[in-house]
């Protein structure tokens, strides 16, 4: 598994459709705002996380971001909107297509790998916080590379 | 009426100045706070009571500016994710509130997620005051 290059396994586990031609990383955050504002408080998850839907959700109801305010200029609201989406596959799998995921940690294949215990243990340990603190674990997460 | 506005606040920056070293573009997001709310001098003391005090009004997961910096400015907090918050306090963080745009943008989420609302120039300025002199 460690030696896979990490979107190949990643995308081979998630995604149903082809990732669009975009160019750019669906599981590297490239773009420099996105990359800034969203690491202000967490990991900067990678667009491949989620479809297109979930990232339109997400980033129009930042004023309640997982019950808090994270609100954004219009401008850069707009820029981070349209990198995220255009990087995001249109369905994952496993995901209906009429669910809107909001939470990736809420996915199937992410809880069926991490596992309740896994899940449980990252909340209780103080220096990991929370299981959507990827890179306290997965050293090379803000790489694109959860292998580890 | 304005030269004797700014000498009064000239002052207070010096008393802010015992603490840390003064910089001028926090300064003015100082004086701008002051001028908004047509004082001249913020409370350091006021602002440490609003920076401890538990809220009812805003987001459910942050009652308090501790929930997630700690009830100690000088110390890192910490995101509901887990990831570190640098200090608050001006002197373990010497670039703090030196950016407009950035202490606007915190100030008016932070707020409204603490709060419920966002702060008044007054409160705003009382929290510099404290963070500035701790």
């Amino acid at each position: 598994m460690k030696k896979l290059v990490p979107s190949v396994a990643i995308a081979a586990m998630l995604a149903v459709s082809s990732l669009p031609a975009q160019a750019g990383s669906p599981w590297v955050v490239e773009n420099t705002t996105t990359k800034e504002e969203c690491s202000a408080c967490h990991m900067a998850y990678p667009a491949g996380f989620l479809p297109e839907r979930s990232w339109r959700a997400i980033m129009g109801n930042l004023t309640d971001h997982f019950g808090e305010d994270a609100s954004l200029g219009d401008a850069a609201r707009t820029e981070i909107t349209n990198y995220l989406v255009a990087l995001a596959p249109k369905e994952l799998r496993n995901v209906s297509p009429i669910a809107v995921p909001l939470r990736i940690s809420e996915l199937r294949w992410f809880r069926g790998e991490h596992g309740a215990r896994r899940i449980a243990q990252a909340r209780n340990d103080s220096r990991i916080g929370s299981i959507s603190n990827c890179a306290a674990c997965h050293r090379g997460a803000e790489r694109g590379n959860f292998d580890d | 009426m304005k030269p004797k506005f700014v000498l009064v606040l000239g002052t207070a920056s010096v008393l802010f100045a015992a603490a840390v070293v003064a910089n001028p573009a926090r300064d003015a997001i100082v004086a701008g706070f002051a001028a908004e709310a047509g004082v001249s001098a913020f409370s350091a003391e006021a602002g440490q009571a609003m920076f401890l005090a538990q809220f009812t009004g805003g987001k459910e997961a942050t009652p308090s500016c501790t929930t997630c910096h700690t009830s100690n400015p000088l110390a890192a907090g910490r995101t509901r994710v887990g990831k570190p918050i640098l200090p608050m306090a001006v002197s373990a963080n010497p670039d703090r509130y030196t950016d407009p745009e950035n202490v606007a943008k915190w100030f008016r989420r932070n707020c409204t997620s603490v709060l419920g609302r966002e702060c008044t120039a007054q409160e705003k300025g009382n929290f510099l005051a404290f963070m500035i002199s701790q």
